[in-house]
């Protein structure tokens, strides 16, 4: 995917904004994620609260989670689970392809998982020879035209029956272009089925780890998570280290709000609980289950209090659909694993500013994302935290390509009004100055990108500071 | 390749490194959702309407009824086959009430997934018991077993499910505590609440995608 590739975001959003068709299909699936989400979650107090419960549970994780980790994967080997803790991504993808060489395993399919997205895993595993099935509806059909998931949630959401429809018909043997939802679902399961028939291994993601018990929760609609870690002999989950979750107990409330934030559902189709490998005289399940733990930068982000907060993430997407800028330009334009609000102030961190870190401009901070999360992660302030980071206020040591935005005329540019605006001399002179010059600014630069859409603002004779002196302040 | 030890080390010594801020960073203290336990009848009446309301088919039985009913229903929609565990409770009343003579044929697992593969796939259904159900979220629990093992559930286009009218627990939470979910975690512990769907074609809700078309609840008592 486009993450090593020049990245200009201006282009792609200029692009993706002229495509009316992919505008089209994001806002009808936006604003339907909405309006399903409100269905469930229709009372603003509960749904508060309930807010509250999820959010004081990942902080507690947060707040304690190298201890739960240690716990977890005790309980995990004990379960008979075989524990891999994977630095990098590069790590991962190692660490996968041996377990899967020392199997000889040759054929995998694979349940939705944005960390393998985020590893780049299918690209990894075929440049190895290992046919990578990608299992859930809509990773199959963007895996057979190539591109990457465009939403966490629905990932070919950026594509309409239509053009379903022709990526069907061109791919999947012995299919005619058709656009009854119905007979594309048929083809694609008895495609599907013959491929988990055959599998020698099974590759999911992990929703929440249960500390308390060692299991991993699958949360999913389709079944074809199930498929994979039970038929193959073989299942490797590959898990982010913040995903854990202490007790069983805790379950319901943050499976509520992941189904609800997501979908819209109250419960999805299945949950599923792994605890472990087939045990003596079970008759299916894999007979090794192996876990690769993924930091990839996660640990690093931990240590600064603020934006340790992304890791509270349950990857729900809701902050997507609820986003004005993510229902205009779509997933893709974000040239990232992770686009929309949580992916402005996730990648960054993950793959450096220089150049992710302009995807935190792509927002109004109209905080319509963090008034949806359900665990409410302060989305707009890392936002902004982003933006200085990449001018050099911050810290240094916290972000990769600290102040790769900083420039000399810019923070000129900010020390004058700093300067302007806290001498009251100056200020005068400012004002003064604007009244009388004001109308021969140049139109160059910013300015002029800027007024390509708007007329040039022409100043006042009198200041507004000058008019109150002068005429008092009516209270209406 | 670094070593998967070598990482640990590295992973767990800068989070407990960071923990500088997290331990002593203000945590507020956990809320718990809790949800009042209801009387068994209400139970089972929000119990059927949810589970209804995803496109399972739930009916209400007394002792034994339902397998003529279950005969009745799957004779009506061609099925050929039907998988059965004969040595639990659901699977023992089912083969003695069954017609022999009825087009549609019990058959059992036999051996493991490895020898069974070819004969679970040609399945047209299964039936299994379950050990309880949910009625505020609208699920059946299953905790598979070595008789009705864990791809019962997902393979065969139909899945019938018998639950216990007195197994329905009012939610998840009051489940969890009555099963003691944290100190008996099986091997795979499963929420069932409808037959398989996605909405991954503009979000236009379709059944039947990898796992069953169909899922029938029997509420006996």
């Amino acid at each position: 995917m486009a993450s090593n590739e020049k990245f200009n975001f201006a282009q792609s959003v200029a692009e993706a904004l002229a495509d009316s068709q992919l505008r089209a299909n994001f806002r009808f699936a936006t604003d339907t994620l909405i309006q399903r989400r409100g269905t469930v979650f229709a009372s603003p107090e509960e749904t508060n609260f309930l807010r509250d419960v999820g959010s004081s549970m990942k902080k507690d994780v947060l707040a304690n989670l190298p201890d739960l980790l240690e716990r977890f994967e005790a309980k995990c080997i004990k379960n008979g689970i075989v524990v891999h803790w994977a630095e990098t991504a590069k790590d991962a993808n190692e660490i996968i392809l041996s377990i899967l060489n020392e199997k000889s395993a040759k054929k995998v399919v694979k349940g939705k998982s944005m960390a393998s997205e985020e590893i780049h895993l299918n690209a990894y595993l075929e440049e190895h020879d290992k046919e990578v099935v990608e299992t859930d509806f809509g990773e199959f059909i963007i895996q057979l035209c190539n591109e990457p998931p465009s939403h966490i949630i629905v990932p070919a959401v950026h594509k309409n029956r239509k053009q379903i429809a022709e990526v069907l018909a061109e791919h999947v043997e012995g299919m005619e272009y058709t656009e009854d939802v119905d007979i594309m679902l048929e083809n694609v399961r008895n495609t599907l089925r013959e491929h988990f028939k055959t599998a020698d291994a099974g590759i999911s993601g992990v929703n929440f780890g249960i500390v308390e018990t060692g299991s991993l929760c699958l949360v999913e609609n389709e079944g074809n998570g199930r498929m994979c870690t039970t038929v193959p002999p073989l299942h490797i989950a590959l898990m982010g280290i913040e995903k854990l979750i202490e007790n069983v107990e805790d379950i319901p409330a943050i499976y509520r709000l992941l189904c609800g934030s997501a979908t819209g559902q109250r419960i999805t189709t299945y949950f599923n609980m792994i605890s472990g490998p087939r045990k003596k005289d079970e008759r299916d399940g894999p007979k090794e289950v192996h876990l690769v733990l993924l930091d990839n930068g996660r640990s690093r982000i931990m240590n600064d209090p603020q934006l340790g907060d992304v890791l509270k993430c349950i990857r729900c997407g809701t902050c997507l659909n609820h986003c004005p800028v993510f229902t205009r330009i779509g997933g893709h334009a974000y040239g990232s694993t992770y686009p929309g609000p949580i992916g402005e102030i996730l990648v960054p961190q993950l793959e450096g500013l220089n150049p992710k870190g302009a995807i935190a401009t792509a927002s109004s901070l109209c905080d319509a994302c963090s008034e949806a999360c359900p665990v409410r992660i302060p989305i707009p302030e890392i936002i902004r935290r982003m933006r200085d980071e990449s001018y050099g206020h911050g810290d240094p040591n916290s972000v990769a390509g600290y102040g790769y935005k900083k420039n000399c005329v810019e923070s000129m540019v900010w020390r004058g009004w700093k300067w302007s605006q806290t001498s009251p001399f100056m200020n005068k002179v400012m004002l003064k100055g604007l009244a009388l010059f004001g109308k021969w600014i140049p139109v160059v630069g910013p300015l002029k990108s800027w007024m390509s859409v708007r007329s040039k603002p022409t100043f006042g004779k009198n200041s507004l500071k000058d008019l109150v002196k002068k005429e008092g302040v009516r209270h209406e | 390749m670094s070593s998967s030890a070598e990482s640990r080390e590295r992973i767990l010594s800068r989070l407990y490194n960071a923990q500088q801020y997290g331990r002593d960073a203000y945590v507020p203290q956990k809320k718990v959702w809790t949800i009042r336990n209801r009387p068994k009848e209400k139970n089972i009446t929000e119990f059927m309407e949810r589970m209804g309301a995803v496109r399972t088919e739930v009916y209400r039985t007394k002792g034994t009824e339902w397998v003529a009913e279950l005969q009745k229903l799957v004779e009506e929609r061609g099925q050929k086959t039907l998988l059965h565990a004969p040595s639990t409770p659901t699977g023992k009343v089912l083969a003695e009430k069954w017609k022999k003579k009825s087009p549609c044929k019990l058959v059992t697992w036999k051996d493991s997934i490895e020898e069974f593969k070819d004969d679970l796939f040609a399945c047209d259904g299964a039936v299994t018991g379950c050990i309880g159900g949910i009625a505020e979220s609208a699920a059946v629990i299953l905790w598979p077993t070595e008789e009705e093992p864990r791809l019962m559930s997902i393979v065969p286009p139909l899945h019938v499910v018998v639950v216990e009218a007195d197994k329905i627990y009012t939610s998840f939470q009051d489940a969890i505590k009555k099963l003691k979910w944290n100190t008996s975690m099986p091997t795979n512990a499963l929420l069932i609440s409808g037959p398989s769907k996605t909405a991954d074609i503009e979000l236009i809700l379709q059944f039947g995608v990898h796992g069953p078309t169909d899922l029938v609840v029997f509420i006996t008592e």
